[in-house]
């Protein structure tokens, strides 16, 4: 049966255009690849090229008619052995897709988009009465996350700069390398775009590496890889193929560094559904959630806080302490407003409630811990029962993680709010170096106690 | 890491410029030479159904064809052993059909529907397959350097001896990750080929407007990688310099750079004008050095009869008429799927 060549579109957005030029005649061969005609859009000149073999046998549409319909047959190849007699045979090349429901696109966009699934956050672990609690700094709950997972699975790896031979730039993978040697423990070259993109490679084809960032305002460098190769890649392949990978490193601002040195990548990370972005305060959770974390099976962005490091708590002295991913942390009980807090700023939050107790005021501080998925359920039945609310972070306030709280706040508990939502956030400019200008463009406790006072009417 | 076990310029006899051996021409079998033909055949026709797919709005976005470079993944293939890892970038559909990935999955990916590998999801830059060991299929011009450096990185690992091929084009090879990879490849000894697709142009930019070091053999030569130029419009010469630079790998002495020298006839995406080379040039690569007339135009002089050849002619067109069919039948995915594979 001859073959009938369709208007071919360029581009998904183009609808017509202009048959400039037939570069073959009626009766001449055809082969493969050869180019028949040009045609013109509003934006470029094309060559369409034939994909059968055999003789033109009639144009259809002649050189210069202006605005062709894409899929209009401009004309009709006759395959070996046919003559003119079979022109009027002539079919498309590739049958048009039919007009199934299912297959339709226009069909496909009205219909409503399905409710994304709400993600349940599991409980925290029972911790039995009696279990031994043992003090240790933030920085050898780490280590000791990292070390209790590379034993229980050969797969599981560190790599980065300095966390080898010199122990880690921040002393968090200290005695890793005497425990498991170079082939776990590897100290990469200054090289973040590269790392990041090896250990994703890596998790690819089945290891759980844990990707150290000295900090991770470098891992600006990477975040190519985070994002459009850690974060999109399940989805992308329909579920073949992910990655189990822990990018970690401190986040946000420590002490007079500046601002290339300074910022929280809290709200960029927490924007990009794929990624499970965690946040800790306390010892304890950032020990069991660093677990959580290597066991993950999806790519998991750790923010630790360098000036956390050294700060000490309590951990239960367990076999396999592990916290879950998703759930926020009521820290302190109280009735009068919600302090909603992650990471240091906690460390505000909770020295505010006791300033604000001394007043009178008793407030409900909640450690959000896990910024994706956000445990929205938590944070509300507390503002529904308190009414007010303010959002204590470190990081910038425009599209920040407090904005994020706020807006659900909005959403869920609109009707038992009894004073609008209040941020106190990081200044909104670079990190200065000056000492003093530093300490004013973090937020303080005074800040979150006269938030709390103002929502309260106080 | 592991210390190396033997450095490039321990290498003996016939070297390239980076010190490692250089490979001589091989003659295939008739048999070889029909595998290799009915291969390239099957990626240039469905590379052609898919552009006529295309323009009649069936398959949307992008879609980089892969027409005219087909020696380049066969002969590649011809030398790897399952188990092998593949990687590329975004024109890939012909290094999907040489894993053995299925036709009908591939086209039906470029449709965006169910059947597709990727369920619809992915479409013509972004499909895999853990069961061929093709890792993608990556839309960001580079990233697959690094990340193909990563699936070496675990062979290296697990201690087996699996080569992971990391295929890329010239446009790509001045991106950094390159260097940062082929710098830590060298360092651990990475069993990786990164096979450079010179098809003379980055989109619509000619090697010699972007490129200071044309020689891309010679671009792994600061960190002592070895690396050869190859007539990547031969696929016996294809094949022969992935069986040394394979070995290369296999052996532990770390990573190894393939520079195919080919060309692609299409534009870099099917909406490019193609105003940056003349009719004429592309004319004359496809009439001097095609690389499946090559092949056909040797089985011939072999006495294999133009019966035979009709005959993978027609096997060929078959799947790819098939694949059409299916892609084009095939359900979109359901409207539930939108929320599924974000996590597992």
């Amino acid at each position: 049966m001859p073959i009938q060549v369709l208007m071919p579109a360029l581009s998904p957005t183009m609808e017509k255009g202009n048959l400039a030029k037939w570069l073959k005649k009626e009766g001449e061969a055809i082969k493969s690849g050869d180019v028949i005609a040009e045609i013109e859009t509003d934006k470029a000149t094309m060559e369409v090229e034939a994909t059968d073999e055999g003789t033109l046998g009639r144009i259809l549409i002649p050189e210069g008619t202006s605005d062709v319909a894409v899929n209009t047959p401009i004309a009709t190849i006759l395959a070996e052995g046919e003559s003119a007699a079979d022109l009027d045979k002539a079919a498309p090349a590739a049958p048009k897709p039919e007009a199934k429901p299912e297959a339709a696109p226009a069909e496909a966009k009205a219909a409503p988009a399905p409710q994304a699934p709400a993600a349940a956050a599991p409980a925290d672990p029972e911790i039995p009465a009696g279990t031994e609690m043992v003090t240790m700094t933030i920085r050898d709950a780490l280590r000791d996350a990292m070390a209790e997972e590379m034993r229980r699975d050969d797969d599981v790896f560190i790599m980065g700069e300095e966390v080898a031979e010199y122990q880690g730039a921040y002393k968090v993978t200290q005695g890793l390398l005497q425990e498991f040697g170079a082939r776990r423990v590897i100290d990469t070259p200054i090289t973040e775009h590269g790392f990041a993109g090896i250990g994703v490679g890596a998790g690819f084809a089945g290891l759980k590496p844990i990707v150290e960032f000295m900090t991770f305002n470098f891992a600006m460098q990477a975040i190519d890889h985070i994002i459009n190769s850690a974060a999109k890649t399940l989805y992308m392949s329909g579920g073949q193929m992910g990655c189990s990978i822990v990018f970690r490193g401190p986040n946000g601002a420590a002490s007079r560094v500046a601002a290339q040195h300074s910022q929280d990548y809290a709200a960029w990370y927490s924007q990009v559904p794929g990624l499970k972005v965690i946040a800790p305060y306390s010892a304890a959770d950032y020990k069991g959630l660093l677990k959580a974390a290597i066991r993950d099976p999806n790519p998991v962005i750790f923010l630790e806080n360098e000036i956390l490091y050294g700060h000490t708590g309590e951990v239960p002295k367990l076999e396999d302490f592990i916290v879950p991913i998703g759930k926020a942390r009521i820290a302190r009980a109280g009735g009068d407003v919600t302090l909603i807090a992650w990471s240091n700023g906690m460390t505000y939050a909770l020295k505010a409630a006791d300033e604000l107790a001394k007043e009178g005021i008793a407030a409900e501080v909640i450690d959000l811990r896990t910024i994706r998925p956000m445990d929205t359920e938590t944070f509300v039945a507390s503002v529904r029962k308190t009414g007010r609310a303010v959002v204590v972070e470190e990081g910038w306030q425009q599209s920040g993680v407090g904005a994020e709280v706020a807006a659900r706040l909005m959403e869920h508990a609109f009707d038992y709010l009894d004073a609008p939502v209040a941020r106190v956030s990081g200044k909104d400019v670079p990190m200065p170096y000056a000492a003093n200008l530093e300490k004013l463009a973090l937020p303080t406790v005074a800040d979150v106690v006269e938030a709390a006072k103002a929502v309260c009417y106080r | 890491m592991a210390a190396p076990k033997k450095t490039a310029s321990q290498a003996s006899g016939q070297e390239t410029n980076n010190g490692a051996p250089r490979s001589s021409s091989l003659n295939f079998t008739k048999e070889q030479d029909l595998a290799a033909l009915r291969e390239m055949l099957l990626i240039r026709r469905f590379e052609e159904k898919a552009g006529q797919l295309y323009g009649m709005g069936a398959i949307g976005g992008f879609c980089h064809l892969y027409i005219g470079q087909e020696a380049i993944v066969v002969g590649m293939q011809m030398a790897l052993k399952y188990g092998d890892q593949i990687i590329t970038g975004y024109r890939d559909h012909g290094h999907m059909l040489a894993t053995g990935m299925d036709a009908n999955g591939v086209m039906a990916e470029l449709t965006g529907r169910r059947g597709g590998y990727s369920k619809g999801k992915g479409g013509s830059m972004h499909m895999f397959s853990k069961e061929k060991h093709f890792y993608g299929g990556h839309g960001i011009v580079g990233a697959q350097v690094s990340l193909g450096t990563g699936l070496a990185f675990a062979n290296r690992y697990r201690g087996n001896d699996n080569v992971a091929v990391a295929y890329f084009g010239d446009g790509a090879a001045n991106q950094g990750q390159v260097y940062e990879s082929f710098n830590m490849a060298e360092l651990w000894k990475l069993p990786v080929i990164y096979v450079i697709e010179n098809n003379r142009y980055a989109m619509g930019t000619s090697v010699s407007r972007s490129s200071a070091q044309q020689d891309f053999s010679k671009r792994g030569a600061s960190f002592n990688i070895p690396g050869e130029q190859v007539d990547g419009m031969d696929v016996r010469a294809v094949k022969a310099a992935a069986d040394k630079a394979v070995k290369w790998c296999r052996e532990g002495n770390g990573p190894f750079i393939l520079e195919m020298q080919t060309y692609r006839y299409r534009g870099h995406s099917m909406s490019d004008p193609a105003k940056y080379r003349t009719r004429e040039e592309v004319e004359k690569v496809r009439h001097d050095s095609d690389p499946i007339e090559q092949v056909r135009s040797r089985l011939l002089a072999a006495k294999v009869s133009e019966q035979e050849l009709k005959a993978i002619d027609a096997e060929v067109r078959e799947i790819v008429n098939a694949s059409a069919d299916f892609a084009l039948n095939d359900p979109e995915p359901d409207p539930s799927e939108l929320y599924t594979d974000v996590y597992r």
